[in-house]
């Protein structure tokens, strides 16, 4: 007999993206997990799995919001920056948002609000100080599209990219700790040396920070 | 008197009558009350699987199968049978007449044992609380303490809310589906409209109707159609009617059914008279006006959730205007700020209310699978699934 679909693991270990396995790691066990941004629910539901995570998500995609709740998660329908205040103070372990940041409206309010509702936000965004970045618009004098931001200016979501020094200036301001960082290339793989190394800055196309309160 | 006596239609078993008095919201104590009901699928051994089906104000028990008057199939068939969403090879669903109904529960049409006579206005006014009292209690007596789901659209949404609010500890999860957590200034205007007309056809005879062998027809048939126009959208019937002429091909200039959806109106309030006492109508209609979670916790919806452990899952229609997504947003924010479990999906539609009665794929995907997800969360699935496999 074939087992029905519901009682498999909605998606095995090794399906899971990269990016999102790196996440993946740095959740504890048993923890309280919200993910902001969390498209058809693929992180949630390898956490509620594997790592028996009591996860919540958020996404703006109706779309995505339908596949992810036919696969069992608690994920509604909503915008983080409408709808994150919404939540108690303290209610999570983890807040995750992947590759978002950058699109907000108000980046700082959005990193405080995430380290309000949980003692840990996990946070990826694209490096705006890349070194093909730097050069395309040195050479080209115009707005760099890269294979991880492709979009051109006038139709790009992404309304407040920055380096990652950018990004560790905020983190200080804020007074926040970080307990991990990750260099990665474009595809989500961890590189060898540290995010907050000055080589990350230069040669990695994405980051990913753990912060603490 | 026996039940017999009380309810003479045997098609309208099983009922069972509620051991104690029922105190009403209102504080009036009402004895007997008896409920009718339908199950579908079967109890497990860890009495671990039952589904409550809540219907919509003019729905009732029967949810599947061919119903007993009307000769048509349940109003949920589409959602409940063998291997459908809630699937009764594993589930075992349960699905109540309100108190206050008129398929068999104890409410206007039945006999008042005071006077020998039908209650007709005599009846207390009864909350959608009270509805959920009389079926807390049914269940109770069935032997069945902790129930897996509780659902239902529309007014079975609200009984679903408040399910999950007075009794958190005796579910697991609630889908209240087009719903909201009370009813708007607008929807209980709609229902005063209702109630205006049954109430000014003659026939209605101060509510004594049944003792003077007449049938208030035509004011329950006013109120069918009005309502009937709340439960649809201006797509859906465009889609449906347009101004395509009844029967004919040229206007007739009078005050026939010239157009089709006239005559579509009038089948269903026509049709409605034969299976529905107006006089519950009334009152049912009120239960759902009374209803407001907010008002009744302090004027904030979030007290009346606190700290709560049900599952939820919410579900709306782009179309339903009697119902907007706005008024199930606002449930989830309340929800949220309970950092509670809670799945929320706004399905496309354009068929307006009712979508949630309809075949709708989205919706039934989505309900599908917060129940597998549940039911895994509680190790419902595997047993059940496997005994039917």
């Amino acid at each position: 007999m074939t087992p029905a679909p519901s009682q498999l693991p909605a998606h095995d270990k090794a399906s899971i993206r990269v990016d999102l396995q790196l996440v993946a790691n740095q959740i504890k066990q048993d923890s309280r997990v919200l993910d902001v941004g969390c498209g058809d629910g693929m992180l949630l539901a390898y956490l509620r799995d594997f790592k028996q995570v009591d996860g919540r998500g958020l996404e703006l995609s109706m779309a995505r919001v339908s596949s992810a709740v036919r696969e069992g998660l608690a994920v509604i329908q909503g915008d983080l920056e409408a709808d994150l205040k919404h939540y108690p103070a303290d209610a999570f372990d983890y807040v995750i948002l992947s590759q978002t940041l950058q699109a907000t409206r108000n980046p700082k309010e959005v990193l405080e609000g995430l380290l309000r509702l949980g003692t840990h936000a996990v946070v990826s965004f694209p490096n705006f100080g890349h070194w093909k970045v730097r050069l395309a618009l040195l050479l080209t004098g115009r707005m760099p599209a890269t294979p991880t931001l492709p979009d051109s200016w006038y139709s790009t979501e992404n309304i407040h990219l920055c380096t990652i020094k950018d990004f560790l200036s905020l983190v200080n301001e804020l007074g926040v700790t970080i307990e991990a960082g990750f260099a990665l290339n474009s595809s989500g793989q961890k590189r060898s040396y540290n995010a907050t190394s000055w080589l990350a800055n230069l040669f990695s196309e994405q980051a990913l920070f753990v912060l603490r309160r | 008197m026996s039940d017999a006596d009380i309810i003479a239609d045997e098609t309208l078993a099983p009922r069972l009558t509620l051991e104690e008095p029922l105190i009403l919201q209102s504080g009036v104590s009402l004895s007997p009350v008896t409920i009718a009901y339908q199950t579908y699928g079967t109890l497990n051994d860890e009495k671990s699987n039952t589904v409550l089906v809540c219907h919509a104000l003019t729905g009732d028990q029967y949810v599947a199968g061919i119903h007993p008057i009307s000769g048509r199939e349940g109003w949920w068939h589409h959602l409940v049978g063998p291997g459908k969403v809630i699937d009764t090879n594993r589930y075992f669903v349960i699905a109540t007449n309100v108190l206050g109904g008129c398929m068999g529960s104890t409410g206007p049409k039945e006999t008042n044992p005071k006077s020998g006579k039908p209650y007709g206005l005599d009846f207390p006014v009864f909350t959608i609380r009270d509805m959920v009292q009389a079926q807390a209690r049914l269940l109770e007596q069935l032997g069945i303490e902790k129930v897996f789901c509780v659902t239902g659209g529309s007014m079975g949404a609200m009984q679903a809310l408040e399910w999950a609010h007075r009794f958190p500890e005796r579910i697991t999860a609630a889908v209240p589906i087009a719903g909201s957590y009370r009813h708007s200034a607008q929807n209980i205007a709609f229902n005063e409209v209702g109630r205006q007309a049954i109430m000014a056809d003659p026939d209605w005879r101060q509510g004594k109707f049944l003792e003077e062998n007449t049938v208030p027809k035509r004011g329950l048939a006013v109120a069918r159609m009005a309502a009937h126009v709340t439960y649809l959208s201006e797509p859906a019937l465009h889609r449906k009617f347009g101004r395509k002429l009844q029967d004919r091909e040229n206007l007739t200039y009078g005050f026939d059914a010239e157009f089709q959806v006239e005559s579509y109106l009038r089948h269903q309030g026509y049709t409605f008279v034969d299976r529905f006492d107006a006089n519950s109508y009334l009152y049912v209609t009120r239960a759902m006006d009374y209803f407001d979670l907010a008002e009744e916790n302090g004027g904030n919806l979030v007290n009346a959730f606190k700290d709560t452990n049900v599952r939820f899952c919410l579900i709306s229609f782009t179309s339903d205007w009697l119902f907007p997504t706005a008024e199930s947003r606002e449930i989830v924010h309340a929800l949220n700020a309970n950092a509670a479990k809670v799945s929320f999906v706004e399905v496309e539609s354009d068929k307006g209310h009712d979508a949630f009665l309809l075949d709708e794929p989205e919706f039934h995907g989505a309900l599908r699978g917060f129940l597998d997800g549940a039911a895994r969360a509680i190790g419902l699935g595997e047993g059940a699934r496997g005994e039917s496999a």
